[in-house]
């Protein structure tokens, strides 16, 4: 596909392309805030280079979290994850969730804002799950005005997280990893490479994950994930893996990682893990983990380095 | 008239949680397989992370009905009345009721009000922050009392009053490991103020007169009127009392002459 196939980008877009970086995490690896942590957090302020948070477990009018999310960023650069802005979805970004995070970002000035090439609510239904789309024209075009509003209402660049998905569209007139990058074109965001996601979505259609990582513009990537699956099979009997977030990182994603580290730099990097949450020690360790990969290959190189290719 | 086929988002998204409904023609995998199987991951994510949301909200219910009940139940809640809002801790605000009226849960008659108590504690948990007024106003008060009467309290945004025809403060409280369940005569009203002290959520038994007091208060009427509201209920209703164990436990913000 021709990039110029969509026009041109609109003014705002290209304007916050070139004046406002997509963020400014530090190229270090993060960790997720749990609340069960938080005191943890505070009192041992544990060797990480930031901690993330989903918007909407914030979007409370106070109470603890608020009072510890506070306490922690005045130590931590902050990562606000979202997932229930519907970016993928077929009504425009509710007014009210876009006021709620505007002021989620005032308060705490995090360093990026995220969200996910998905959809979550559909006739004032939220799903609590990041739904596929069809990738075609039409759904572009939607993705894009929804990207634009959201960045012109916060005044800032997003980055979009590339999803996990289980299920393809016979309707798709393009790849996800070509959808991607009309997105970036078009509306100027950045781009959030869940590694994990990548072979997810991969084992899943049969498809090469180093060829999609190739193809993406992964000179738009603000931020890295990581993180774990289930495994599961398909009704013909093929693997089918689950994004659970409740897992250790897989060798083959920690493999995915060391390429997109050795050859395009140390980037920040968030070890995510939603459920099955361990100790807190466990998690830095992983992160400290994912930190020698971003020490290692931290000087860009030309091929990956066979060693960074195997699992720890 | 004829309807409108449904468009591929609606279709998928009617088919999340309808088990009786397929998803749109327009899925396919890459080896040919039956997507259904595949949708199912979906499915499965929606109901399950949705369940797994009321039962971190309603815990105490859960253990009174055991898990495999419980996650029926909520199950059934979700299909019948799934979020509104990305905000999960705000979803569940019908669940009480909706479990008063599930014939299966009968039995159980208080489980509502349990329900209807966790619901509280989380909103306490998650209200808004205001700075409490000391105890010290108390001694303030005490030199001019013929002005009590015409105050008006401002309650913490956390506070919130409880009050059931069972002993649902009880069956909680010994899910606490407070009292022993045994023990318990469930055909009780019982009552409770539930608010925020330090960053936690208490539960504080109390009286049906201390109920009528701070329910008028929070619906802004002044000291006096608040007072012959708890009077009525209780003649030897003791304000001093209840006005100290307000203020220590940071549930006053302000205190006002109307």
């Amino acid at each position: 596909m021709k990039p110029a196939d969509f026009g041109p980008m609109t003014a705002s877009a290209n304007q916050m392309r070139h004046v406002l970086p997509a963020t400014e995490l530090p190229a270090r690896a993060g960790i997720g805030l749990k609340p069960q942590h938080f005191r943890e957090v505070l009192a041992t302020r544990p060797d990480v280079g930031f901690f993330e948070v989903h918007a909407e477990n914030y979007m409370v009018a106070g109470g603890p979290f608020h009072h510890f999310l506070g306490r922690i960023r005045e130590h931590y650069p902050l990562s606000l994850h979202g997932v229930g802005m519907n970016i993928g979805g077929v009504e425009p970004p509710d007014e009210g969730h876009l006021a709620r995070l505007a002021l989620l970002i005032e308060r705490y000035e995090p360093a990026s804002f995220s969200e996910h090439l998905a959809w979550s609510s559909h006739g004032g239904v939220f799903y609590n799950d990041l739904l596929p789309l069809a990738y075609d024209r039409a759904t572009l075009e939607r993705v894009c005005r929804h990207i634009d509003c959201v960045q012109e209402r916060l005044g800032r660049r997003m980055l979009l997280e590339n999803p996990s998905t289980y299920v393809e569209f016979a309707s798709s007139s393009m790849s996800e990893a070509d959808f991607l990058s009309e997105v970036v074109r078009r509306s100027g965001c950045g781009l959030l490479l869940d590694v994990n996601n990548v072979h997810v979505s991969c084992v899943n259609h049969g498809r090469d994950a180093v060829a999609y990582i190739a193809s993406l513009p992964l000179e738009a990537v603000g931020e890295l994930h990581l993180a774990g699956f289930t495994r599961d099979t398909d009704a013909g009997g093929a693997p089918l893996l689950i994004d659970s977030h409740g897992a250790p990182v897989d060798a083959a994603v920690w493999g995915l990682f060391a390429g997109v580290v050795a050859k395009h730099g140390a980037m920040p990097t968030l070890l995510e893990r939603d459920n099955n949450v361990p100790d807190l020690a466990v998690l830095v360790a992983e992160a400290q983990h994912a930190q020698s990969y971003l020490e290692i290959g931290s000087v860009p190189l030309r091929e990956p380095r066979r060693a960074l290719e195997h699992a720890p | 008239m004829i309807a409108q086929p449904l468009t591929v988002p609606s279709r998928l998204a009617a088919s999340l949680l309808d088990p009786l409904l397929a998803g749109p023609d327009d899925l396919r995998a890459w080896n040919g397989s039956d997507p259904a199987r595949r949708l199912a991951v979906h499915r499965n994510n929606v109901l399950s992370s949705l369940v797994d949301a009321l039962a971190d909200t309603f815990p105490v219910a859960q253990e009174l009905v055991g898990e495999e009940f419980f996650r029926a139940l909520a199950a059934s809640f979700v299909r019948a009345a799934p979020p509104r809002t990305p905000i999960l801790a705000c979803y569940g605000a019908e669940f009480p009721a909706f479990v008063a009226e599930f014939p299966p849960a009968a039995s159980v008659p208080y489980l509502a009000d349990v329900a209807r108590l966790e619901w509280l504690r989380v909103q306490s948990y998650h209200a808004a922050d205001a700075a409490p007024v000391g105890p010290a106003v108390l001694e303030r008060l005490s030199s001019c009392p013929g002005a009590l009467g015409d105050l008006q309290l401002n309650l913490h945004p956390s506070v919130h009053s409880f009050s059931s025809s069972f002993a649902a403060v009880s069956v909680w409280s010994a899910h606490q490991g407070i009292g022993d369940l045994a023990d318990i005569a469930i055909h009780a009203d019982e009552s409770a103020l539930v608010l925020r002290q330090d960053l936690e959520v208490v539960v504080l038994p109390a009286s049906a007169a201390t109920i009528d007091f701070v329910d008028a208060v929070r619906r802004g009427e002044r000291l006096d009127a608040a007072l012959a509201a708890a009077t009525a209920r209780t003649a030897d209703f003791d304000l001093v009392p209840l006005l100290a164990a307000l203020l220590g436990r940071g549930a006053v913000c302000a205190l006002e002459l109307s």
